[in-house]
């Protein structure tokens, strides 16, 4: 085999079951090609020995049953995984190791998959640069000093760079869609509720999903099938009636009809990604699926919405990171001052902006004006999707408002940062499911993405539409290892 | 103290004034379950320290909230029991606050939308009922405790209670004196203990309450400020709190000054409260819901289902036993207010003269149990056994006052009384003519007093009898005894 890390998972599979390839081959060809591209700063913690180990298990005994045969995997550092660290790009876990498996990390080993490490992001997967990881910016495979993307950079660049077949990572503003879309990978949003939240660092309960990142559709819809489960542990988890994803997919959409919505013209927004757009209309229309134009009102309101309801929800869910019990401590005078000294040192500049933006917007005063009005926008832009999905059956956007832009460009600038999110963050506060996919690039060659958004609970439609589109566009990445 | 009660009213006295108390509590009960609020962990009191912890209760990363279906049904049973309405759609929420203790750095409960709304409940006061309004109960979760005395410089954190689901039963402020809480926690207590939604146990902190204390000039419509004295945990500290916290309400005004809305704590030593922290100083809790819960919903069916496990509850039981025993309403509450005294009198009375029962199991028994401080389903003598025993003097086997030497022995062992009176010759003596010859042995050894009775000192047939009594060594039928004696003295 030339390059084993070039295949894609189903490929993978294929030559496994057929014996063409051993796990152990394949973990070996990932670990070595992860080991010479350390510049990158992808893996937060490995687990090269043990995949090493596990994979040699498989090869005893193989068991060609299962999804994911022996497969090595490495995954966002937000998944809990027992007995490896997991930190969540952040000092205030520097220590941390689980004794607990999250669920979405089990269902992928109980398939036969196999950890490959942790892979780095931004810190409490806030960020859209991977420029807020305690352990350091990640650089995009696409390019030198380009950000891969965040929160899930070091997922995304992974993917990219072939040190990883596929990737999960985790999206609560747009974190899987827009570092698939910086790397030419495909990336994937699950409908709220989908995906297990148990055992995921939790960034904003209402919005976190976890999703699968791949070379290509057909890879996601199999991951997706293998990490899509109801669970009861997780209060959100919703039971209903999954698609086989894989098998069920397929490229004839004909008479879907997919909706283009006007307000998502943002000002300002750079020619590339309009004529980008354009290529995918015209590519959906050649699909034999038709354009229908819609109005979405309440888009401009999405972005300051996502920044109420996140940071609210974040500056609780962060509380729990006080020194007492597990990670970071800094030794104080008293436990006031040993709180304080802990969160002070644990935490990075943004974690803390946005902790203080989530604390104020839930103070008493504050709480009607923001949190609660933002609650109440946010019903309002959900039922937007709601009254366009009675006339079609999903909907083409950009998935970012450009491509991968230089490290240190906009670490200084927090609302420039944050429109990254804009044509993603919707999704993420009306609960859909939305997969990006690369469909061409721009004049530097960086890739740029498309955003398909689907009805809650049909990953199906879009997956299909987005399987259809990628045979198309046949988008090939221009990876050029300038890191080795 | 200037304290004044009478006809069960309660007003605190000065020169010119007099003031009324306004109480107001929130109830804090434990949820009888073997599990927490929102965790499987085990909810054993007295554990090992931290070996009742789950992730979740220690909140780990990642660790989720699962609400436990028994607990809900256990706060709907006990918003049955307050007659209150059962909302069907309520909400958890986070209230954001940092401590060591709190794992989470929030607690789980409920703010805008509890689960249970208004409701009431009845005190029976000495001179009439009186209705004690419900503002709402709500499900919350309790944290864990720091250990400050143990070591000099450290605090020891115990996890144990972290997410033990807690009741909040906040009542509405219409309790007017110390004696009302008394009444009202023992009547809360006593409506829990017979739903089985929480053991009343103060002592293992299972009910503790905040008290909120106002007075008003009495005759004053509008209510004075109010402070809130947290968490006392027995209802003698409430009740000395109240009167205390009270006082020092009336003596602020009194010398013409403001009383500060403020948290108090009651410091049971010094028997006084003290400020803990002023309304300005309150913390801002950040309520907002909880993301990890669905609003819980609840279903009609689900709830008569519940309503078909409502076990007769203290004031139908009440009713019943002043409507079909004939029982006084004094006698009923005595019987009903603890739901195991009730259920060992029904059990006696099965096979038994309910008379008889109820003056010796508020007599006797209640006398031997407060002796040997016991609860009643701890009692040394079994329904069984003190049933017999009230077969034996109903069927004239044995007086009351040899019953008494028998129940007495009874209290070793829970012997069976019918063994006692076969093995030392209790059985009463019955026989006329047995009775006769001692009667007529007492009339000859005592023939002045039998002279002075005959001439008119009728007070005399009381020592006749006891000369007799005591002749059969205690034994004699005094109702036998009594009509032969009169037909002898009088014939």
């Amino acid at each position: 085999m030339s390059d084993i890390t070039k295949l894609s998972l189903n490929e993978l599979i294929k030559n496994i079951r057929n014996k063409k390839l051993s796990s152990t081959e394949i973990t070996n060809s990932f670990i070595e090609r992860s080991e010479k591209s350390k510049k990158l700063n992808t893996y937060v913690t490995d687990n090269f020995s043990n995949a090493l180990a596990a994979a040699k298990i498989f090869d005893e005994k193989p068991n060609m049953d299962l999804k994911l045969p022996g497969i090595p995997i490495a995954v966002k550092d937000l998944f809990c995984t027992n007995g490896v660290r997991t930190t969540a790009g952040s000092n205030i876990l520097n220590n941390f190791i689980p004794p607990y498996e999250s669920t979405v990390t089990q269902s992928m080993w109980d398939e036969g998959a196999i950890l490959l490490g942790k892979l780095n992001c931004d810190e409490f997967a806030m960020g859209s640069s991977n420029e807020t990881s305690f352990f350091g910016n990640v650089q995009n495979p696409i390019g030198e000093n380009l950000v891969p993307g965040g929160s899930s950079g070091g997922s995304s660049a992974a993917l990219a760079a072939n040190l990883t077949p596929v990737t999960i990572g985790t999206d609560t503003g747009g974190s899987i869609r827009q570092p698939a879309s910086f790397t030419g990978t495909v990336g994937l949003k699950p409908t709220y509720g989908s995906c297990s939240r148990y055992g995921i660092v939790a960034f904003a309960s209402s919005l976190d999903q976890a999703g699968p990142m791949s070379q290509n559709v057909k890879d996601a819809a199999l991951l997706l099938e293998v990490i899509s489960k109801f669970d009861n542990k997780d209060s959100t988890s919703i039971d209903f009636k999954r698609n086989k994803y894989s098998s069920e997919l397929t490229n004839n959409i004909k008479g879907l009809k997919i909706g283009i919505p006007n307000e998502y013209r943002v000002e300002g927004m750079p020619k590339e990604i309009e004529d980008l757009w354009k290529t995918g209309i015209e590519i959906i229309k050649d699909c034999g699926a038709e354009i229908v134009d819609i109005s979405l009102p309440n888009t401009k309101y999405a972005l300051p919405t996502y920044y109420i309801v996140a940071p609210a929800e974040a500056s609780s869910n962060l509380a729990r990171y006080d020194g007492v019990k597990y990670g970071f401590r800094s030794e104080g005078e008293n436990l006031i001052d040993m709180y304080e000294k802990t969160r002070s040192e644990g935490f990075g500049e943004e974690v803390k902006r946005r902790i203080l933006i989530g604390t104020y917007v839930l103070s008493s005063g504050y709480y009607d004006a923001y949190y609660l009005k933002a609650q109440k926008v946010r019903q309002l832009i959900k039922k937007d999707f709601d009254n366009v999905y009675n006339n079609v059956d999903a909907i083409l956007t950009p998935s970012t408002p450009s491509s991968a832009f230089k490290i240190g460009e906009k670490t200084d600038d927090p609302v420039s940062m944050y429109l990254n999110d804009i044509f993603t963050v919707p999704v993420n506060l009306a609960g859909l499911p939305g997969i990006s996919i690369p469909t061409g690039i721009d004049n530097k060659g960086f890739p740029l993405g498309l955003q398909i958004i689907g009805k809650p609970f049909d990953e199906q439609t879009i997956l299909n539409i987005a399987y259809s589109m990628e045979e198309k566009i046949n988008f090939k990445n221009d990876i050029t290892d300038w890191w080795m | 103290m200037d304290v004044m009660a009478k006809n069960n009213q309660f007003f605190i006295e000065r020169e010119q004034n007099k003031y009324e108390v306004v109480i107001g509590l929130e109830v804090h009960a434990q949820v009888t379950s073997d599990s927490k609020l929102f965790s499987s962990s085990p909810t054993k009191f007295g554990a090992e320290p931290n070996t009742q912890v789950s992730l979740v209760d220690a909140a780990f990363p990642g660790m989720l909230p699962v609400i436990n279906e028994f607990c809900i049904k256990q706060a709907i049973k006990t918003g049955i029991g307050l007659k209150a309405k059962i909302n069907k759609k309520s909400i958890f929420d986070r209230k954001n606050y940092f401590y060591a203790d709190l794992p989470q750095g929030y607690q789980i409960s409920q703010y805008k939308y509890p689960i249970i709304g208004e409701g009431k409940v009845i005190l029976d006061m000495a001179d009439g009922q009186k209705e004690i309004g419900i503002e709402r109960l709500h499900l919350e979760q309790d944290a864990g405790k720091s250990i400050h005395d143990i070591d000099p410089t450290n605090t020891f954190v115990d996890l144990n209670r972290s997410g033990v689901a807690l009741m909040e039963i906040v009542s509405k402020p219409d309790l007017r004196s110390p004696e009302e809480v008394n009444i009202y926690i023992k009547k809360l207590r006593s409506i829990m203990r017979y739903l089985g939604t929480c053991d009343g146990n103060m002592q293992e902190g299972s009910l503790r309450a905040d008290v909120n204390v106002s007075v008003r000039r009495q005759g004053d419509d509008n209510f004075g400020t109010r402070c809130e004295i947290k968490n006392v945990n027995s209802i003698k500290f409430m009740q000395m709190a109240i009167i205390y916290e009270a006082n020092r309400q009336v003596d602020l005004i009194e010398e013409g000054k403001n009383i500060d809305q403020e948290t108090r704590l009651f410091d049971t030593k010094k028997n006084e409260t003290r400020s803990m922290r002023s309304k300005e100083d309150a913390h801002d809790y950040r309520y907002f819901p909880d993301p990890d819960l669905l609003p819980l919903e609840i279903s009609d069916e689900f709830i008569s289902k519940i309503k078909d496990e409502i076990p007769e509850l203290p004031d139908e039981k009440k009713k019943r036993f002043i409507d079909k025993f004939n029982l006084s309403s004094y006698e009923a509450n005595i019987l009903v207010s603890d739901f195991d005294t009730s259920k060992y009198f029904e059990e006696v009375i099965k096979n038994s003269d309910v008379k008889l029962a109820t003056n010796w199991i508020t007599g006797e028994l209640f006398a031997v149990l407060n002796e040997k401080n016991l609860e009643i389903s701890k009692s040394p003598v079994s329904s069984n056994n003190l049933s017999k025993l009230i077969n034996l003097i109903k069927d004239g086997t044995i007086s009351g006052k040899i019953a008494k030497t028998i129940f007495e022995e009874m209290i070793d062992g829970d012997k069976d009384p019918q063994t006692i009176v076969d093995q030392k010759g209790l059985k009463q003596e019955s026989d006329p003519k047995a009775l006769e010859e001692l009667i007529n042995k007492v009339i000859k050894n005592n023939t002045s007093k039998v002279e002075e009775y005959k001439s008119g000192k009728d007070k005399l047939f009381g020592f006749f009898v006891g000369q007799v009594m005591k002749e059969s060594k205690g034994k004699g039928n005094p109702q036998l005894i009594n009509k032969i004696l009169k037909e002898k003295l009088n014939g």
